[in-house]
C-alpha cells in the first residue's frame, strides 16, 4: 500500500450510500471570456477552466475533489450550486435538471443545497451577531417569522456543531478560526439542506483543529443523512471523509474512484504524484521514500495545449498524449483514469 | 499502523480535547463582557473632541432652532440709527453683544436666525441627495451590466454640465425661494454620493460574506441593505459632512448672486457675503459667521469620527484593546 499518513482521526465509520443519484454533472464546460486577442480583436480569449467534467454523487456519499490551484475545482463546486453559469454540460439535482434555474425559483433551490466557505474570517459578517447569521436563512426563508424567533433552534443547531451556548449574542470575530468554521457550518445546516458544497473548509484552519471539524462534518452526515462535495487542494485531508474521490487537473478530471482505491492503487501519472507529496509522520520512512517532483509547467488556460492537458510534468509522456486527449475510461470496476498508459 | 497508532491517536486526541477546551474557555471572553456595559456613550465621553463637538453642536442647533425665543432681536430689526455699534469686546454695550452691521441689524440675532436657515438647507440637501444617490449607486454597482451602464451614463452626463449654470435655469423657472435652492442643490450633488457608493459596492460585493448571504438565500435588496450597505457608514459619513460644508458655501454663493434667499431671510452664508461689502472699515461682518460655518463643520467633522468608530465594531474592539493593552498586560503577567 501507498504509505499514507491517517491524518485525520477517524472516529466514526463514514455512513453507507444510497444507491440514488443525487447530484449529476454531465459534460460540464465553464470558459471565461477574459479579453480579445488578435490586431483587430477578432478573437475573444477564453479560458478554459472546466472542460467535459462528468461525475455523480450519490445520496448520503461524500466525494472528494481534489486538484492544485486553478485546476477548476471550486469552479466546479460554485457552478453546481447554480453560482456561475456552464458554457455547456447539464447538472441535475435531485433527478430534475436546475442548469438554466435561475430568480425566485434558484432562490427556493437554495433550500436544498448549501455552501461551506474556505474561509472562515471574511465568510462572516462582521456586524452580525452569531445569532443573526444562523438565523437569516431561516428568516429569508419564512421558516421564522423573525431572529429572536428562531433563537431556540439556532442555539441547539450551535451547540450540534461544538459551539458554547452563550455564542449566539456575540459576534464572530470573538471566535477562533475553528469556531468561526463551525458557526459557517451551523449557518449551512440551518435549512436542513440535502447537499452541501464544502470549498476547502479546513484549508485555512490550523492542522491541530481540521480533524475536529472534518470529525464534526462526518458526524452531521451521520445524523442528517447529508451528501458532501468536498473540496480539497491535497490528498491528505479527504481520505477518512470521502466515499470516492475525483482528481482534478488543469479543468479535466484526471482520475475518479473509491477512497481507498485511490490510495492504494492510484492509475493516473498525477495521482501518484500528489500522493508522495502528502508526507508521513515516520522520519526514517519518509527519507526512504521514491518522492515523485513534477517538473514542467501546468498549461496555460487560455490556449490548453491539444491532447492530455498533464504531457508538460507527466513522466510517462509519449508522442500519443500530445496528440490526443486521453477519454476517462473505467480500467477496473469503479475506477475512472484518463491515462493512455495504464 | 496497528499499535503505535492507537497511542499516537490518543495522543492527538489528547492534543485535541486541550485545545478545545482552550478554544472555548479563553475566546473572546473579555472583550464581551465589557461590550455588554459599554455603550455608546462612554465611547463619546472617551472621544474628547467628539464630545466638545458634541456639546457645541447641541448648543448651536438649540439657539438656531429656538431663536424667535431666544434671539434679542429680530433678523432685520434695526434702523440706520443703529448701524456700526461695536461690539462688546470692542467698547460696545450689552444691548449688542456682537454689534451691528452697517444696516443696524443685531449681529447675535442674525446669526441665530441664520443658522437656522443654514443647517435646515445643509441638513435637507445631504439627506435628500444623499438618499438618491445612494440607492441609485447600490442599485448600478449591485446589479453590474446594463443597469450600471446607463446610471453611470446618467452621471457622467449630470456632472459634465455645468453646475451653477443648471441652477441659474432652474431657479429662473422655479423662483427663487429656501425650497428651490434645497431643490437645486440636491439636484447637483447627488452624483458624488451615486459614484462613490458604487465604487465601494463594487469592492463589497465581492466579499465572502456577501456571497455567503445570496447563497443562503436573501433577496437581492436585503443583500443591498443588509450586507452591503453598512461597508459604506464610514465613508458615507466622511462625505456627508465634506457635502454639508460644501452646501453651506454653494447656498450662500447662489443667495449672493440673488438666487437664493431673499431679503428678510438670512443664513449665515447670506451674513459672509453682505460682509464683504465693508470687510476693510467692519471685518467682523464677515469673519464672524465665516468663524461659525467652520465651527459647525469642524464640530461635524469630530463627530462623524465617533459615529465611524461607533458603527464599526471591528472600530470599536481596537479601541477598546488599546484601552486595555495595560490591564491585560497585568493579568497576563500573572498567569
Amino acid at each position: 500500500m501507498t504509505a499514507v499518513p491517517e491524518s485525520t482521526a477517524l472516529r466514526v465509520g463514514r455512513p453507507v450510500p444510497s444507491e440514488e443519484l443525487l447530484v449529476e454533472v454531465d459534460g460540464l464546460s465553464i470558459h471565461f471570456p477574459v479579453g480579445r486577442a488578435g490586431f483587430w480583436g477578432q478573437r475573444v480569449k477564453v479560458v478554459h477552466a472546466v472542460d467535459d467534467v462528468s461525475f455523480a454523487i450519490r445520496r448520503g456519499e461524500t466525494l472528494g475533489l481534489v486538484g492544485e490551484s486553478g485546476s477548476g475545482k471550486t469552479t466546479v463546486g460554485r457552478a453546481i450550486l447554480r453560482r456561475i453559469d456552464p458554457t455547456a454540460g447539464t447538472i441535475r439535482f435531485q433527478g430534475e435538471d436546475i442548469t438554466a434555474t435561475k430568480g425566485e425559483e434558484l432562490r427556493l433551490l437554495r433550500q436544498h443545497m448549501q455552501l461551506v466557505f474556505q474561509d472562515p474570517y471574511a465568510s462572516l459578517n462582521p456586524r452580525m451577531t452569531v445569532l443573526q447569521l444562523v438565523a437569516e436563512p431561516l428568516v429569508v426563508h419564512g421558516r421564522a417569522k423573525s431572529v429572536e424567533a428562531a433563537k431556540s433552534d439556532v442555539v441547539s443547531l450551535l451547540e450540534r456543531c461544538g459551539l458554547p451556548a452563550d455564542a449566539a449574542d456575540r459576534h464572530p470575530h470573538a471566535f477562533s478560526g475553528g469556531q468561526r468554521q463551525r458557526i459557517g457550518i451551523a449557518r449551512a445546516l440551518a435549512l436542513r439542506p440535502h447537499f452541501i458544497v464544502a470549498d476547502e473548509p479546513v484549508s485555512a484552519l490550523d492542522v491541530s483543529v481540521r480533524a475536529q471539524v472534518v470529525n464534526l462534518m462526518q458526524d452531521l452526515q451521520h445524523e442528517l443523512g447529508l451528501t458532501y462535495l468536498f473540496i480539497a487542494h491535497d490528498l491528505s485531508v479527504v481520505r477518512h471523509i470521502s466515499h470516492r474521490i475525483a482528481i482534478l487537473y488543469a479543468g479535466k478530471l484526471a482520475e475518479l474512484a473509491d477512497s481507498d482505491a485511490v490510495y492504494e492503487s492510484p492509475l493516473h501519472p498525477y495521482t501518484e504524484a500528489l500522493l508522495s507529496s502528502v508526507p508521513i509522520p515516520d522520519p526514517p520512512l519518509q527519507r526512504a521514500r521514491r518522492r515523485i517532483v513534477l517538473q514542467g509547467e501546468i498549461p496555460n488556460p487560455i490556449e490548453p495545449p491539444t491532447g492530455c492537458r498533464f504531457q508538460t510534468r507527466c513522466p510517462l509522456v509519449q508522442d500519443v498524449c500530445r496528440r490526443q486527449a486521453p477519454p476517462l475510461e473505467e480500467k477496473a470496476p469503479g475506477h475512472w483514469a484518463a491515462c493512455f498508459f495504464r | 499502523m496497528s499499535g503505535t497508532a492507537t497511542d499516537e491517536y490518543s495522543a492527538h486526541q489528547h492534543d485535541v480535547d486541550e485545545a478545545l477546551l482552550a478554544e472555548q474557555g479563553m475566546e473572546g471572553r473579555p472583550y464581551e463582557l465589557r461590550a455588554s456595559t459599554t455603550g455608546l456613550f462612554s465611547e463619546l465621553r472617551a472621544d474628547k473632541a467628539g464630545l466638545l463637538s458634541a456639546v457645541f453642536l447641541f448648543i448651536v442647533v438649540f439657539a438656531a432652532f429656538a431663536a424667535p425665543l431666544l434671539a434679542p432681536y429680530g433678523p432685520v430689526e434695526g434702523n440706520p440709527s443703529t448701524s456700526s455699534i461695536p461690539p462688546i469686546w470692542a467698547d460696545g454695550s450689552w444691548d449688542h453683544v456682537l454689534g451691528t452691521d452697517t444696516q443696524g441689524y443685531d449681529v447675535l440675532s442674525r446669526l441665530m436666525y441664520g443658522a437656522r436657515t443654514t443647517l435646515l438647507i445643509g441638513l435637507a440637501v445631504v439627506a435628500i441627495a444623499g438618499l438618491f444617490g445612494v440607492v441609485l449607486g447600490l442599485i448600478a454597482g449591485y446589479r453590474g451590466g446594463r443597469t450600471d451602464r446607463w446610471l453611470m451614463r446618467w452621471v457622467d452626463v449630470q456632472v459634465a454640465f455645468p453646475g451653477l449654470l443648471i441652477a441659474l435655469i432652474m431657479i429662473a423657472v422655479l423662483g427663487p425661494s429656501m425650497t428651490s435652492v434645497i431643490f437645486v442643490l440636491s439636484f447637483n450633488g447627488w452624483m458624488v454620493y451615486a459614484r462613490m457608493t458604487r465604487g465601494v459596492v463594487l469592492a463589497a460585493k465581492e466579499r465572502p460574506y456577501v456571497e455567503a448571504a445570496e447563497m443562503v438565500g436573501c433577496r437581492p435588496r436585503r443583500v443591498m441593505f443588509v450586507h452591503i450597505l453598512p461597508n459604506l457608514t464610514s465613508s458615507l459619513v466622511t462625505l456627508a459632512v465634506l457635502e454639508f460644508a460644501r452646501i453651506i458655501l454653494a447656498e450662500a454663493t447662489l443667495s449672493f448672486l440673488g438666487l437664493g434667499l431673499q431679503f428678510p431671510e438670512v443664513s449665515l452664508g447670506v451674513m459672509a457675503n453682505g460682509g464683504r461689502d465693508a470687510f476693510f472699515s467692519l471685518p467682523r461682518l464677515a469673519i464672524i459667521p465665516g468663524v461659525v460655518i467652520t465651527l459647525i463643520v469642524l464640530a461635524v467633522n469630530f463627530l462623524a469620527s465617533w459615529l465611524r468608530v461607533v458603527f464599526d465594531p471591528q472600530e470599536r474592539e481596537k479601541r477598546f484593546a488599546a484601552g486595555a493593552t495595560t490591564a491585560a498586560t497585568t493579568v497576563e503577567g500573572v498567569m
